[in-house]
């Protein structure tokens, strides 16, 4: 993996957040840090395809528009493992999922478009594993932001 | 809020990123078919309405040097916990904090927090903060270490 240099962690530390809505916004930002905008624009695409970033862009919040996102977890039996993660993983509706130290061993966020799509995405999980998924939808946010330092 | 159709169609054009080119707000109204003016105003809108929570990079943890991923998670007093959600949640070192449902009795936490750390000696030490400031309205705590990526997509709505 390609490891930051000094300058790509200052670019990171200045991209968390309120990338400018002006005509260049790239030129504002780069103007910013000392640098040129085809010298910021190349090290966002180096960053990009190495995975130092997973994107760059808009952050959606899609309960705002109607969707949702529930995390949740599976007991999986470690003989099973494996074969559940891939059953998982395939539905479309998982957009993360972690290995975790606990009887709960499968822990992954369900993130559908319409509210209903999680029950679905359940049901589908339990038929296809045989496994009782355990929910855990959010009742209160009080804090999501990146903020660590690159 | 529901997206009307162009709102739609920005969030699909946009949702893998932003165009890496000097004028990426107007390639996206090429793309399109609206004024320049419009994507850069219905962006400012939705920040504004908090569909779009912020513009900007996401790191990988992993490439930065935070290796270590800890969920700490809580039984709080339901009658304190959030006031002292808030309060974790402002700590520099927590990236999320949420109240989640229990599940007893397999699960007694109702408090959520994650932090990142360049080492699991480092994670313990900031969990160990987050009990100072918990104190004794916190029953039962736990501390969950990620061992393994399994999926990492994000989120992706259809066209």
């Amino acid at each position: 993996m390609l490891e930051p240099d000094p300058l790509d962690r200052r670019i990171i530390n200045a991209l968390q957040g309120g990338f400018p809505l002006c005509e260049e916004p790239y030129r504002a930002v780069a103007e910013g840090l000392g640098i040129d905008e085809a010298q910021l624009i190349a090290r966002l695409q180096r960053m990009l395809d190495a995975r130092v970033l997973t994107r760059f862009g808009p952050m959606f919040q899609i309960e705002a528009i109607g969707g949702a996102f529930v995390l949740a977890a599976l007991a999986v039996p470690e003989e099973r493992f494996d074969e559940v993660a891939g059953l998982v993983n395939a539905l479309p509706e998982v957009a993360h999922n972690y290995r975790r130290e606990h009887a709960l061993n499968m822990w992954f966020v369900l993130a559908t478009e319409t509210v209903g799509g999680i029950a679905q995405a359940i049901a589908a999980i339990e038929e296809l594993t045989g496994l009782t998924v355990v929910a855990f939808p959010k009742e209160r946010e009080y804090f999501v932001e990146m903020k660590l330092a690159a | 809020m529901t997206p009307d159709d162009v709102d739609r169609r920005l969030i699909l054009a946009t949702q893998a990123g932003l165009p890496l080119v000097p004028r990426p707000y107007d390639a996206l109204a090429a793309q399109l078919g609206v004024a320049s003016d419009e994507v850069r105003h219905r962006l400012a809108a939705m920040l504004d309405s908090g569909v779009i929570r912020r513009i900007g990079a996401v790191p990988n943890h992993y490439a930065l040097g935070y290796t270590a991923n800890g969920m700490s998670v809580w039984d709080v007093v339901d009658s304190q916990v959030d006031d002292l959600g808030e309060r974790v949640g402002a700590l520099d070192f927590v990236t999320h904090c949420y109240r989640r449902p229990r599940r007893a009795p397999l699960w007694p936490y109702n408090l959520f927090a994650m932090v990142h750390g360049k080492s699991r000696d480092e994670v313990h030490d900031k969990v160990r903060q987050i009990a100072a400031l918990l104190g004794d309205v916190c029953r039962a705590r736990d501390l969950l270490f990620s061992t393994r990526i399994l999926k990492k997509s994000g989120l992706r709505i259809s066209a």
